[in-house]
């Protein structure tokens, strides 16, 4: 009797929880659907949505070379350029800080955490406002767009090296100091070894979403074919709209492949 | 044989080639960094103009913050109905992508990839382009937000489902179900915490997405960095940082909190 008291009893419990996490939902979706001003879609919404439909039926294949200013393969080589330049500015500095910041290379508390807060720090960064800011430093353009993702890249290729470095064997590296060897040799033929296929791929795995923000760095002005797509629409070309996103899904496409396919060799 | 066996070392295989990989590397990037112009000197002559620039942040315009709390709270809104229309969408498409649901395999392999054609596209793509379409709104952040979402969901739900546990299904198999049965009383149970869990990650994703889109008028935040920005106010534009990064903490906490539980 006693016990099915119990169980009616966490029945009970368990119901008055779901209840009130169900009230708490439909106040949470009655509070964001009451703030959304829904002004009506202009009535230009019809027209253009079938424009940039048609653009990408008939897309403009005359944007795609030409021998003159702006194309589609410059835009997507200096995407491209932005993604790689930018990538190996990262990892010159993260493979220092990430090994700064992982917990079983530093002898104290205090060295490995304060190196962990810099690479939260950098990851809190949104890549275009480091970009709107190195636009400032530099100007606009595609150096702009390749410092942003370069430290910005930082903060989470660090903090997964950091992860591969503590995922290590120990052994290697106490054998080392077992007949001797100094601080660099322990680190050079210890963990370089062990770490350097996880390195590569969290490399490659990173190069994959610079290639996303690259893409869209020059929105805003940072290079890129961002800045050409950005131009289309505001000139209303939906034909050359059409013909820039094909270009950057059959890039991004084609780099996620290579990449996920050498990732899979490397692990 | 007789050869191999009396050699007295394993000859070395040959470097050239890695040599020769490395070689390539570094001209690729060589020549990529002068394409783009990405020329160090320009920084450090400019480098004063970074340090004005670090210095005119501080201090921070806290007043900026009562200001833009309005379009803060259309931020959330904007990233909680994104993923919450996301996720209804992604629910069909994540059982077609799944082997072990679909039998048909050219429907499987269809909708897998079409799934990784949306994948390829940016967040802010999408909104620049809904901002052209829907008008410079909120509602254009939103359906930007939800077709990303229904990358991400579709994505790792479908993987979800394929490692899912067979013993239940082939039980409803063998009491008759059928295929709604089936799904409703087999998979539906097993996934649900993992689905659950990956929608408030989309979520945490989203917000930091939807902070950004006000830059290509997709509504939120956003329009106020622009502004901020616009006017070389920089003690406001770290306001703003610093007001983005508290919210975002807090809600990445908070659904750290129910993720952990679930799972």
């Amino acid at each position: 009797m006693s016990q099915r008291d119990q169980l009616k009893k966490a029945r009970v419990k368990r119901r008055g929880k779901l209840a009130l996490l169900l009230i708490a939902l439909v106040v949470l979706y009655v509070w964001a659907f009451s703030g959304i001003e829904f002004k009506g879609i202009q009535e230009t919404a019809g027209p253009v949505t079938k424009n940039i439909l048609k653009g990408f039926i008939s897309p403009d294949w005359s944007y795609v070379y030409s021998p003159d200013g702006e194309d589609l393969i410059r835009g997507l080589v200096e995407t491209l350029a932005i993604a790689i330049v930018g990538i190996v500015l990262s990892v010159i500095f993260a493979i220092p800080i990430g090994l700064w910041a992982s917990k079983n290379l530093s002898s104290n508390f205090l060295a490995f955490q304060s190196g962990k807060g810099l690479l939260s720090f950098i990851r809190t960064l949104p890549d275009i406002i480091l970009a709107l800011l190195f636009i400032k430093v530099v100007g606009p353009g595609a150096y702009a767009g390749m410092l942003a993702l370069g430290i910005g890249a930082i903060g989470m290729l660090g903090k997964l090296y950091a992860e591969e470095v503590e995922a290590m064997d120990p052994g290697p590296v106490e054998s080392i100091t077992a007949v001797g060897g100094n601080k660099l040799q322990q680190l050079a033929f210890g963990v370089i070894p062990q770490v350097l296929p996880g390195f590569i791929s969290a490399t490659l795995y990173r190069f994959e979403i610079n290639m996303r923000s690259a893409a869209t760095l020059g929105l805003i002005g940072a290079g890129g074919i961002g800045t050409s797509l950005i131009f289309a629409i505001q000139g209303r070309t939906w034909d050359r709209v059409g013909m820039i996103l094909i270009g950057i899904v059959v890039v991004v496409l084609i780099v996620d492949l290579i990449s996920s396919a050498l990732r899979k060799r490397i692990v | 044989m007789d050869t191999k066996l009396n050699s007295p070392l394993p000859v070395r295989p040959s470097r050239w080639s890695f040599y020769l990989f490395l070689v390539g590397l570094f001209v690729i990037v060589l020549l990529s960094a002068i394409y783009i112009g990405a020329n160090p000197l320009i920084l450090f002559q400019n480098i004063d103009n970074m340090v004005d620039l670090i210095v005119s942040m501080f201090p921070p315009a806290w007043s900026y913050i009562a200001t833009t709390t309005p379009a803060m709270l259309e931020t959330i809104r904007m990233a909680l109905l994104g993923t919450t229309i996301g996720m209804i969408f992604s629910i069909p498409i994540m059982f077609l992508c799944a082997r072990n649901i679909f039998r048909t395999r050219w429907l499987v392999e269809l909708s897998r990839i079409g799934l990784n054609v949306l994948r390829t596209i940016p967040d802010l793509l999408l909104a620049a382009i809904f901002a052209a379409i829907l008008g410079f709104s909120p509602l254009a952040g939103i359906v930007a937000l939800s077709i990303f979402s229904i990358g991400i969901i579709a994505k790792l739900s479908f993987e979800a489902i394929e490692n899912i546990d067979n013993g239940p299904l082939e039980s409803m198999t063998a009491v008759g179900a059928n295929k709604l049965q089936w799904i409703a009383f087999g998979v539906v149970p097993q996934i649900l915490p993992h689905f659950v869990s990956y929608v408030l990650y989309t979520f945490e994703i989203n917000i930091r997405a939807a902070a950004i889109l006000g830059l290509v008028g997709a509504g939120g935040i956003g329009i106020y960095y622009d502004r901020a920005l616009g006017f070389f106010a920089y003690d406001q534009v770290l306001a703003l940082i610093l007001y983005t990064l508290v919210v975002v903490i807090i809600i990445d906490l908070i659904s750290l909190n129910i993720r952990e539980k679930l799972l």
